[in-house]
């Protein structure tokens, strides 16, 4: 490293490295400069005139956030001349700023009231008529009040630069200029409100949380969204039980900021119309309202009745249930109905992956590798769509650090813009792919290799040779699709696989086989709809589901109990690279129950003894025998993401490339549970596709 | 959409005098060339030279609003653009444009309904030495007084 460059801001000495930004210097000597423009990650703009700081020997006031630091400079960051100038910039701002902060979505979060309090004049010279232009739609999530906005172009940029859309623009010039979309007058873009969210004034403002609420009547919980597989933390804004807004600003979590449009508003199936609020019993042919306690009654006398004929029933587990209610499933399932017939819909080949990296160490990729690995190996998935936070941490990698990232995939993606090399191959033909691009890997110190669902079973291990044979450090990421399929596979709703991927002695049905059997007696579906492409083989099969909703497979059942989402359980998830963290109950809901208390009723009513199912119990017993999970728990007490390694010995895995199959969800779908997403499906984008770039 | 030989030579010439990776560069001349053959930048414009940019339309729309030489409607044929900056005022320049929308018969802004002129009010155009000063498309006219301006009108006229 050069040598550190000194200088003197407000009397102070701080030491920098040399290139180092004025604001950040002083920022990290713990000396604020105001800024609008000015963001940290994205370009520099030097547009609002607010971090302007006096510098000795130089005539005029210069900007802090384009400043770098030089040998001996001394720097006053609140002189009188600073201060007069920062009053003179906001007055400025105000000539036609509207002053309806009364009303205003940012009231009271809003970087130009605390400024305007801070610095502002108490009154005004103008008194010209303010400019006025009326409110715009840009979508149904997105809305334009030009007369707010300051022009700090955070949102064009964090559009452009973080998202890789560019769908914000400038239009006009002068006093009439104005944040354009890019369709002329509506968006046509990821709809993630990143733009939103990161508006320092209330000129971008939500659909979903307009005029709603004051920031400060709302609690605000961060938990982990309930959707995909990245496991983005967003803070849920929280009025009287009900979610009013998702967003991340505190930058808390993995994904600091940002978010989706599903993190930041895929919230609202929590008071969908028609979420079931009460058990229902099939009574005559119809499904009819019952009473928890004669739901469970029934259902723990069928299962006792199979148990005891010894008949065969199936489970079918979820790619969205805390670790702690898949393991407690698991374990009910195995011990207290003697059954290995237990499975998932598996989206990805996660046991293939742990089973060829047996014996290795730190060859699991984690969220931040993204963002710092000099090298990404991209196959088969369109990340922007299906991973949206792992391909803005390679976004991000790229504009900051330069990171090479190649692409393998059948399609166009936006990765492509920006790759050193993207290569197209069929599915089946990836492998060869890369085996094309090994000249290049090689040269790279390292690589993150991250692969959908089109490279399984037996190829896993072949790529997993050919990462081997590139003789630089690899990592991997087994793209998953939903917010804890890897910790259901971890958790070991599998026949075979019990839980940290310890092999099962007598394996049991996978799910097409359970649906199949034309002699299943019961079938258990655990938040998963899998009537929704297959047919029950089973004609006399009496049917359980655990679900939010009446799906597909809710509407065959004869016993339907409604869950409680994610967003309104504790437990902890585990994301697409494997990182733990917990989730923060945020609402309560009427007649629902969380899974892991169905079970635990369930296990009392049959009188089996399945351990306490009180979440952090069952999370206590996990970390004591799941291989990998012994976690520190202070890190998830305090919000933080620890990485579970369930790295194994030997695994003896039978290769079922047949079971791997993603649900190739976009931006815009989120398997059964999307579809109770008013706002998901109220932009015009949706349902989207894959491979489109 | 097709340009014709001459313009495409054009662009061929002004692709090529930047280094590579700053094609941007040469947004600002192709509009002004692309819209002097076609009339206006259109959305095809916008869209064919988005294309060979490797840009966003989007970004083409943020360089047509902020340049007032750059329009996206038509204008007539002979565009007369008065300044009434501040040398210009002083010695008639109001006054002169006021006399051009009476002898066109249209306000600033407008066309004439055959398409044949347009009018203009314009910032300083650089003539301040020989104000009152006029420009038609890209040909300057110097010292023009109200009958001047008369006599360029019929003539233009007479020229077509």
């Amino acid at each position: 490293m050069a040598d550190l460059v000194t200088l003197t801001i407000d009397d102070r000495t701080v030491t920098a490295a040399p290139g180092t930004l004025v604001i950040n210097a002083a920022r990290a000597a713990g000396i604020e400069i105001p800024a609008f423009c000015y963001y940290d990650g994205l370009t520099l703009q030097a547009a609002c005139r607010m971090c302007l700081v006096e510098v000795e020997r130089m005539p005029k006031l210069q900007t802090a956030c384009t400043l770098p630091v030089a040998e001996g400079m001394i720097v006053q960051t609140e002189s009188p001349k600073v201060v007069e100038a920062r009053k003179s910039m906001l007055e400025f701002l105000l000539t036609n700023h509207p002053l309806d902060c009364p009303v205003c979505d940012k009231g009271g979060e809003c970087e130009l009231q605390d400024m305007v309090f801070r610095y502002g004049a108490g009154e005004s010279r103008f008194t010209e008529i303010k400019h006025h232009v009326d409110e715009k739609q840009f979508s149904p999530v997105v809305f334009f009040d030009a007369p707010r906005c300051i022009l700090c172009y955070r949102c064009v940029r964090i559009c452009d630069e973080g998202m890789g859309v560019g769908a914000l623009g400038v239009i006009n010039r002068g006093a009439v200029t104005e944040i354009g979309p890019n369709m002329g007058d509506h968006l046509v873009c990821d709809e993630c409100g990143m733009c939103i969210d990161i508006c320092p004034v209330g000129a971008l403002t939500s659909g979903a949380y307009r005029y709603k609420t004051r920031p400060w009547e709302m609690e605000h919980i961060g938990t982990i969204c309930a959707h995909c597989s990245n496991g983005c933390k967003t803070t849920l804004g929280v009025r009287n039980d009900r979610i009013i807004r998702g967003n991340n600003r505190d930058r808390s979590g993995i994904n600091g900021e940002f978010l989706c449009i599903k993190g930041r508003y895929a919230f609202d199936f929590t008071d969908h119309p028609e979420r079931l609020q009460s058990p229902l019993m099939r009574k005559g042919g119809e499904l009819e309202p019952v009473s928890w306690a004669e739901a469970l009654a029934a259902v723990a006398r069928r299962f006792l009745e199979v148990k005891e004929r010894g008949g065969r029933l199936g489970v079918i587990g979820s790619n969205r249930t805390t670790n702690e209610e898949n393991y407690f499933l698991q374990k009910f399932v195995r011990q207290g109905l003697g059954s290995n017939n237990i499975d998932h819909h598996r989206t990805g080949d996660v046991a293939a992956l742990i089973s060829a990296l047996a014996g290795t160490t730190g060859a699991l990729a984690s969220t931040a590798d993204l963002y710092s690995a000099k090298a990404v190996l991209v196959i088969a998935g369109d990340l922007a769509q299906q991973q949206p936070l792992l391909s803005f941490q390679i976004r991000a990698n790229y504009r900051h650090h330069g990171c090479r990232v190649y692409v393998v995939t059948p399609g166009p993606v936006r990765e492509d813009k920006y790759a050193a090399k993207s290569v197209r191959a069929a599915t089946g033909e990836e492998l060869a792919a890369v085996e094309g691009l090994r000249d290049e890997l090689r040269k790279e110190s390292e690589l993150v290799i991250l692969f959908g669902d089109a490279v399984r079973g037996e190829a896993v291990r072949r790529l997993v040779a050919l990462g081997d044979s590139f003789g630089i450090p690899v990592k991997y990421v087994c793209l998953v699709d939903y917010s804890n399929s890897r910790g259901a596979a971890d958790m070991g709703l599998f026949p075979d696989l019990l839980p940290g991927y310890e092999p099962a002695q007598t394996p049991g049905m996978t799910m097409p086989e359970m649906l199949a059997a034309e002699d299943l007696e019961a079938l258990w579906v655990v938040g998963a709809n899998p009537l929704k492409a297959a047919q029950l083989g089973s004609q006399y099969a009496f049917v359980v589901v655990q679900d939010l909703f009446l799906t597909e497979t809710a509407r065959r059942a004869d016993v339907v109990l409604p869950a409680a989402s994610a967003y309104e359980k504790t437990g902890t998830v585990t994301n697409v690279c494997g990182e733990v963290q917990r989730l923060k109950r945020a609402i309560g809901v009427m007649g629902a129950k969380p899974d892991l208390e169905i079970f635990g009723l369930l296990s009392k009513e049959m009188k089996i003894n399945a351990g306490l199912w009180h979440p952090d119990r069952v999370f206590d017993e996990i970390r004591r025998s799941v291989r990998g999970y012994n976690v520190p728990l202070p890190v998830l007490a305090t919000g933080g993401a620890a990485p579970a390694v369930p790295l194994n010995g030997h695994i003896p895995l039978e290769a079922r490339p047949d079971l791997i199959r993603s649900a190739n969800d976009t931006l815009f779908t989120s398997g059964s549970l999307g579809r109770y997403s008013k706002s998901l499906n109220s932009v015009m984008e949706a349902p989207g596709g894959l491979y489109r770039g | 959409m097709t340009f014709s030989t001459a313009l495409e030579a054009k662009f061929e010439k002004l692709l090529n005098s930047y280094p590579p990776g700053r094609k941007r560069a040469a947004l600002i001349p192709m509009l002004l060339f692309a819209q002097d053959e076609v009339g206006a930048i259109t959305g095809e414009v916008v869209n064919e030279i988005a294309g060979r940019l490797e840009i966003t339309p989007l970004q083409i729309d943020e360089v047509v609003t902020y340049y007032s030489m750059l329009h996206r409607e038509p204008r007539g044929k002979h565009n007369i653009q008065v300044c009434t900056n501040v040398s210009c005022l002083l010695v008639g320049g109001a006054e002169l444009l006021e006399h051009a929308e009476r002898k066109l018969g249209i306000r600033r802004g407008e066309s004439t309904a055959d398409g044949q002129f347009s009018l203009e009010e314009v910032e300083c155009m650089g003539a301040c030495s020989w104000a009152p000063a006029l420009q038609v498309n890209y040909d300057f006219h110097h010292f023009v007084s109200p009958e001047k301006l008369d006599r360029l009108i019929d003539g233009l006229r007479k020229a077509h």
